[in-house]
């Protein structure tokens, strides 16, 4: 009896040792299946709050804890486990577990409206062989009741909201102040200034001017800016009885194109001399088109080039082709990895902004450039914010997270 | 009416999802999936005009014998043979027996074939042109013009030298700080991203200005004229 | 098609076949004879400037021929260039290598064929290293060619070890949900639901039925996340979607043309790390140990900068030159 006592003791003496010793990593300690060692439970998680998660549309809550002391120090905690049960009721049930180290876990099947009970199981797996031998774990308190609900208002963007408030209340004011007749002035910008020189120079050579929009579809803006440029272009050209030829990359911008070619030489007084296939489909590859286009520049060597809208990796390849046969190049994207090459290889480039400015400016019409300078004006708050940020940041006041996007 | 209801539709639609953005509650938090999945429908059906319009224009150009009707009959006979064993793979792999997807890279499957020999020789041959494009640009285009040019000029450099082993080859006697890998990489973290947050602001500034005119029903070259 | 440019393709053709089927195989340049072919080359820029300054400008073409030149000549030579390794290749490596074996990772391939040169290196090196160090890779692409890239990843990981074919199990180990459509709306519904968007993997497998998915339902419950990408959809919508919205920790990779775009949110600390291009490949190769292609690839690469760089001062040179006689007129 004596010697056995001696034994139990020893064993329990030793598995202390053996914990204290306990590899750095969170993975299963593998463990001799000796019936005189006996593994440690690894404490529980601490401070477990379960809540609504906020800001969402209801149907989740989010359940936090403080790491179990053994996770930190001894390491011996695989996972957490979350546990979930309705109040009033004992049955809970694994909803999802995390690794250890972490500490939230969102439980995204819960019904609006219910209350619901959680606890955290601070879990340690034991291997032998890759297989789990034993499962050691210990239960927080439970907390709740917790109930989800949707909310209305998004509090998380409250800074976007009231930004949008400002840009767009400064651009609504100025649209409403040139509608009252006032007048706005813009800057030249070169590439829009050149678009009459570049259709003239094509209708002197006698040849063809092509129109690429991008490769974007319809639903992106700056091919909605792209279009409305070509609306202008295509006016010019009609006036100028000089064929204007618009290749695209997508169905839906082909249908749009039509009717805007068919309407500028409408406008033009010009409805007969325009043609079906002036506006044609070639892929919706990206580099498919990139080589359509070329050919297309090779062999009917247009004398103008218009490469404005959403461009990714076949930017240069077009504009160099354009270049080497001599075409005049204006282009224009919003795409700031693109930028670079068509300022190198094309005669004029809309940076970005211009693109989307160039409506305005070829119209003159005053809620278009009203438009602008309301742009301007938010343009201006945000670089006053800026310097102060940067000087308020610099003194340790931290004003980042107020511009934290979520 | 031809005009006016579009343009109402655009505004009730930008309107509804710019608020929707800021209410998580449903139904608008699934305006975006709706509205994504409508696209998504739309797009593959208008795909069909675009193959129609580019089979009938490569047509004519065969049938009225133009300059460029090879051409035309290429893009023709492309279009049916990779139709053709699209259909035909994927009808074979349906009913093999375990089913084979027609995107299976095994050998024998001639979509895939044409896809790994054909497509992507092709895709990746156009992408390589971008290194020759990018050495006849820059002979061309980066000349000490004036001041701003040659900073323009000298930061090039200095980020092609670093960006490869070369330039620590050539700097490698001075200290690390100072080798022209550290010295790119300080262009690129520092000047580069102040320069892109700047036309990434301003190109932000000009989208949202955009948006709200065709919102707003100003901008109505989309619809086809003013 | 002009006669001598029909006889130049059919002579490049040739030449292919030359080297192909004639020439011995593995062809290496001794280092004598690689330095002689640099020295050679070196002279003919000489003479390119001396023209140059002659008023002979070179064509483009002859630009095209070097560059050529400086791209293919360098797999022949036996050159060994060091690799300086950037902080945020090194930050990207780093949170990697803390990752404990049995962690989950999700790979994001969003790239096709004509971005692989740049992006197909580091993905290897990536999937190797976390195959031998049991890290579990989930599969995912928001491009349609994409999870096929990462089959080539991994089947680049077999290749180059081929006992971790036995040792690596499809579903336990790692798996491949395919591509899904929706760009970043997939980003956004994966912060709540992986099974929602990919409801089963590329071969049709149910989600619920893949060991390595079990407990796995959002980005919660993954570790970390590393995506390679070429354009739109790619990393600015994950760093906007992921980690903006649901904390997610990520890394990534992008083409050269792609990376200058990603620096702001790499300076922002919404991105851990970040390679860049064929050099990014380069040094995440060197970190990793398993240099492949990219190490090999960054000597053409270093050739073919020089020689645009070559070529950039040599245009400079005449221009100065027509600068200042048009000043002493």
């Amino acid at each position: 009896m004596k010697v056995k006592a001696f034994f139990l003791i020893s064993a329990f003496v030793l598995s202390g040792f053996v914990s204290g010793f306990a590899q750095e990593s969170a993975e299963p300690i593998p463990v001799e299946n000796d019936s005189l060692t006996v593994a440690e439970t690894p404490a529980p998680a601490t401070d477990v709050v379960a809540k609504d998660t906020p800001n969402d549309a209801g149907g989740s809550i989010t359940v936090t804890w403080d790491l179990s002391p053994d996770d930190t120090t001894k390491k011996i905690v695989t996972k957490y486990v979350v546990m979930r049960a309705e109040e009033g009721s004992d049955d809970f049930k694994e909803i999802g577990s995390q690794v250890a180290g972490k500490r939230s876990v969102t439980d995204n099947e819960v019904v609006d409206g219910v209350a619901y009970i959680y606890k955290v199981l601070a879990t340690r797996e034991i291997l032998q062989d890759d297989a789990i031998i034993e499962v050691l774990s210990s239960p927080s308190e439970p907390v709740g009741p917790a109930k989800s609900t949707a909310q209305w208002f998004n509090m998380s963007r409250l800074n976007i909201f009231i930004g949008i408030i400002i840009l767009c209340g400064a651009i609504i004011y100025y649209i409403t102040a040139a509608r009252g007749g006032k007048s706005f002035y813009i800057r030249k910008i070169a590439g829009i200034v050149e678009v009459e020189n570049a259709v003239g120079r094509a209708t002197e050579m006698g040849k063809a001017i092509y129109y690429v929009p991008g490769i974007n579809d319809m639903d992106d803006v700056q091919t909605l800016a792209s279009l409305t440029i070509l609306g202008k272009v295509a006016e010019i050209a009609a006036q100028n009885d000089t064929r204007i030829d618009v290749p695209v990359s997508r169905s839906m911008v082909m249908v749009t194109a039509k009717e805007i070619v068919k309407e500028s030489y409408s406008r033009a007084g010009r409805p007969e001399a325009h043609q079906d296939d002036q506006v044609r489909y070639l892929t919706d590859d990206q580099f498919g088109y990139a080589a359509a286009i070329d050919g297309l520049f090779v062999r009917e060597k247009p004398a103008t080039v218009f490469l404005i809208g959403a461009f990714f990796a076949e930017s240069l390849i077009m504009a160099e082709t354009g270049n080497s046969i001599g075409a005049i190049q204006i282009a224009g994207t919003a795409q700031p990895s693109q930028l670079p090459f068509f300022v190198a290889a094309c005669d004029y480039t809309l940076i970005g902004e211009e693109m989307f400015a160039a409506s305005a400016y070829l119209s003159r019409e005053p809620k278009l450039l009203g438009s602008l300078k309301g742009q301007d004006l938010g343009k201006a708050v945000f670089l006053f914010a800026i310097v102060i940020g940067i000087i308020l940041e610099s003194f340790g006041i931290p004003v980042s997270n107020l511009f934290k996007v979520q | 009416m031809r005009r006016e209801i579009p343009i109402a539709i655009t505004f009730i639609v930008g309107t509804v999802f710019i608020i929707a953005y800021f209410i998580p509650h449903y139904p608008f938090n699934q305006f975006e999936n709706w509205f994504n999945d409508w696209f998504a429908i739309v797009a593959a059906f208008a795909i069909w005009l675009g193959a129609l319009n580019l089979l009938k224009i490569s047509a004519i150009k065969i049938f009225l014998k133009k300059t460029d009707q090879l051409h035309a009959a290429l893009i023709i006979i492309s279009f049916l043979v990779m139709i053709f064993y699209g259909f035909y793979n994927g009808f074979s792999g349906i009913m093999a027996n375990p089913p084979y997807s027609y995107r299976d890279p095994a050998p024998g499957i001639n979509f895939s074939w044409l896809y790994d020999y054909v497509y992507s020789s092709l895709s990746a041959t156009m992408f390589a042109l971008l290194a020759f494009f990018v050495a006849s640009a820059s002979y061309r285009a980066f000349r000490a013009r004036n001041f701003e040019a040659t900073l323009l000029l000298v930061a090039g450099f200095l980020v092609m030298l670093g960006r490869v082993p070369v330039g620590d080859l050539i700097t490698q006697w001075l200290p690390r700080d100072y080798q022209l890998s550290q010295l790119a990489n300080w262009i690129m973290n520092i000047l580069n991203t102040a320069g892109q947050r700047a036309i990434m602001i301003g190109i932000a500034l000009g989208l949202v200005s955009t948006s709200l005119r065709i919102i707003l029903g100003l901008e109505r070259a989309y619809l086809g004229g003013d | 098609m002009r006669t001598r440019e029909i006889i130049a393709f059919f002579a490049l053709i040739a030449l292919i076949l030359l080297a192909k089927y004639v020439l011995p195989h593995p062809m290496q340049f001794s280092p004598t004879l690689s330095l002689i072919i640099i020295i050679l080359l070196s002279l003919t820029f000489i003479i390119i400037g001396v023209l140059t300054l002659q008023g002979k400008f070179v064509e483009r073409r002859i630009v095209f021929i070097y560059v050529g030149a400086a791209l293919t000549l360098p797999f022949f030579m036996q050159i060994e260039l060091e690799v300086p390794i950037s902080p945020e290749v090194q930050s990207a490596y780093d949170q990697i290598e803390s990752l404990n074996p049995g962690s989950k990772i999700l790979a994001a391939f969003d790239y096709d064929p004509p971005s692989a040169p740049e992006l197909q290196p580091m993905a290897d090196a990536f999937m190797k290293y976390c195959f031998h160090k049991g890290i579990k890779v989930i599969i995912m692409g928001l491009w349609p060619q994409g999870p096929q890239q990462a089959g080539q990843s991994v089947e680049a990981a077999f290749e180059d070890d081929p006992a971790l074919r036995d040792k690596i199990r499809y579903g336990v180990d790692y798996v491949n949900l395919g591509f899904q459509s929706g760009n970043e709306f997939v980003i956004l519904r994966m912060g709540e639901s992986f099974k929602a968007m990919f409801p089963a993997d590329i071969y049709g497998t149910p989600y619920d039925s893949i060991p390595i998915l079990r407990n796995v339902k959002n980005y919660s419950n993954i570790d970390y996340c590393m995506n390679f990408s070429a354009g739109k959809p790619g990393t600015q919508e994950w760093v906007q979607g992921a980690v903006d919205r649901f904390g997610l920790k990520l890394s990534a990779g992008n083409t050269a043309v792609q990376a200058p775009m990603i620096y702001p949110y790499l300076q922002a600390g919404q991105l851990d790390g970040l390679m860049g291009g064929m050099a990014g490949a380069a040094e995440f190769e060197k970190l990793t140990g398993y240099k492949d292609k990219a190490t090999t690839f960054i000597k053409s690469q270093s050739f073919a900068h020089i020689v645009v760089i070559v070529f950039i001062i040599i245009g400079n040179m005449a221009f100065l030159r027509g600068k200042t006689e048009r000043k002493v007129k």
